[in-house]
């Protein structure tokens, strides 16, 4: 694994353990975290609070019969899954990010934005926008406005804009107030999944780019 | 069955340390491995990981039954605290035990404890049955089956996870009460980012340790 120095804020792994995050948001966190050990750990702690949340939950009385149905739900599936073992299957996108571009890379149908820049959007619930870049190596990204929380994870080659370096495994989180002009770095073109909310519908989500001083 | 003589209502959950099937379990792991020494009153609290390893290894359907009967009430709870009718809380926690059974292979006891692992069943179910969306996970880092975690690995991360419990259940009412409520998908994302969190710096280390050994088993292979 490489050095990864940009990481998710604990506001965003709260979320994504919690499972209130819309799903391009999921993406994002998901393809970084399969990059991450880091943040993978982070995850599976906020994981094991969910769990220590679930054990104290004073228990609700089941209804007559829950325990013989599942016993026989799992009765009828009599083989048990196997463990799925998915060794990385594409040098540039991840596992999780694969199953939104049909399987591959190759498969991404990019349109051209301008300036040699391209993009795909994903298909994901409409709450907030997943998209595909691809940047020319030495390419300026023009100025974009984002209204609310945008995060940016590198794929393939690197970017550099005011906030520092960005290389694979990297995820920049921007607020609003951030205006940036990414450069893709000369070596290589840049390849990045980019995830920006819906502002009206989604107030306040930017606040979890925002770290903590508690954690 | 070990399970039939539990009562379906665990709302008093404790008599459960009483199980046959939990005393056994335990007193098989403590001549595998080093003890723990907890000192604390649930020292004969049933070791879950356990028995969800004999549900993983031996397909053990009455390991299966003391389970379910520990957690499927509190998962109906959690759901029923997560904006679910009771009708759709019963029939998710069918779905959510029988698939505890059903992906048994993938819990890792060096990285999660068994309620840890059935939370995140419960919350991916409650992600696709209340808001019909699908929750993209992250790629899975499997064991080869010449790796099979150290015993020490995972008691230490049972025990972490148990001092975190504690760790909850110490909380001020209030601030206990904003970290459940994030979990059941009860906050707005500026309440979220307002939640101070809990010290999770011990459990974390140990989950990353637990990765750094996976990785190098699979760099091996």
């Amino acid at each position: 694994m490489t050095t990864i120095r940009h990481h998710l804020t604990d506001g965003l792994i709260i979320g994504y353990s919690a499972g209130t995050l819309p799903e391009a948001v999921n993406l994002i966190i998901a393809t970084h975290v399969s990059l991450c050990d880091d943040c993978r750990a982070a995850v599976e702690a906020h994981d094991a609070l969910g769990g220590a949340v679930l054990d104290g939950t004073e228990a609700a009385k089941l209804d007559e019969g829950c325990l013989d149905a599942t016993l026989e739900m799992i009765r009828a599936m009599d083989t048990p899954a196997p463990r799925d073992i998915q060794m990385p299957q594409d040098p540039v996108a991840p596992g999780p990010l694969l199953d939104y571009i049909g399987g591959s890379l190759d498969a991404v149908k990019w349109r051209p934005v301008g300036m040699g820049v391209k993009q795909a959007i994903l298909k994901t619930s409409p709450d907030a926008t997943a998209r595909l870049l691809y940047i020319p190596a030495g390419t300026a990204m023009p100025d974009h406005g984002h209204r609310g929380l945008e995060l940016t994870l590198v794929l393939q080659g690197a970017f550099q804009d005011d906030e520092g370096y960005f290389a694979r495994g990297d995820i920049e989180i921007a607020n609003a107030d951030l205006h940036h002009t990414p450069v893709a770095d000369i070596s290589q073109d840049c390849i990045c999944l980019a995830v920006t909310d819906a502002p009206l519908r989604l107030k306040g989500l930017a606040r979890l780019a925002q770290p903590f001083l508690n954690i | 069955m070990f399970g039939a003589t539990e009562p379906l209502d665990t709302r008093d959950a404790t008599p459960i340390a009483t199980a046959p099937i939990t005393r056994h379990v335990r007193g098989n792991d403590r001549d595998k491995a080093k003890p723990v020494t907890t000192g604390t009153a649930d020292e004969n609290a049933p070791d879950w990981a356990a028995v969800l390893i004999r549900i993983r290894d031996d397909r053990d359907e009455a390991a299966f039954v003391a389970l379910f009967q520990h957690f499927a009430p509190r998962v109906k709870a959690f759901l029923m605290r997560s904006g679910a009718d009771a009708a759709q809380a019963e029939e998710c926690v069918q779905d959510v035990m029988a698939t505890v059974w059903q992906k048994a292979a993938q819990f890792d006891p060096t990285r999660a404890s068994a309620a840890t692992w059935i939370f995140t069943i419960a919350r991916n179910r409650r992600i696709d049955a209340l808001r019909r969306q699908k929750r993209p996970e992250p790629e899975d880092l499997p064991w080869g089956p010449e790796a099979e975690p150290h015993q020490e690995d995972r008691l230490g991360l049972q025990q972490e996870t148990k001092h975190l419990g504690e760790a909850l259940a110490s909380l001020p009412a209030k601030q206990r009460d904003l970290i459940e409520k994030a979990y059941f998908g009860d906050l707005t994302h500026t309440e979220i980012a307002e939640a101070t969190g809990l010290p999770l710096g011990t459990i974390k280390s140990r989950i990353r340790l637990a990765l750094q050994r996976l990785r190098h088993a699979m760099d091996r292979k």
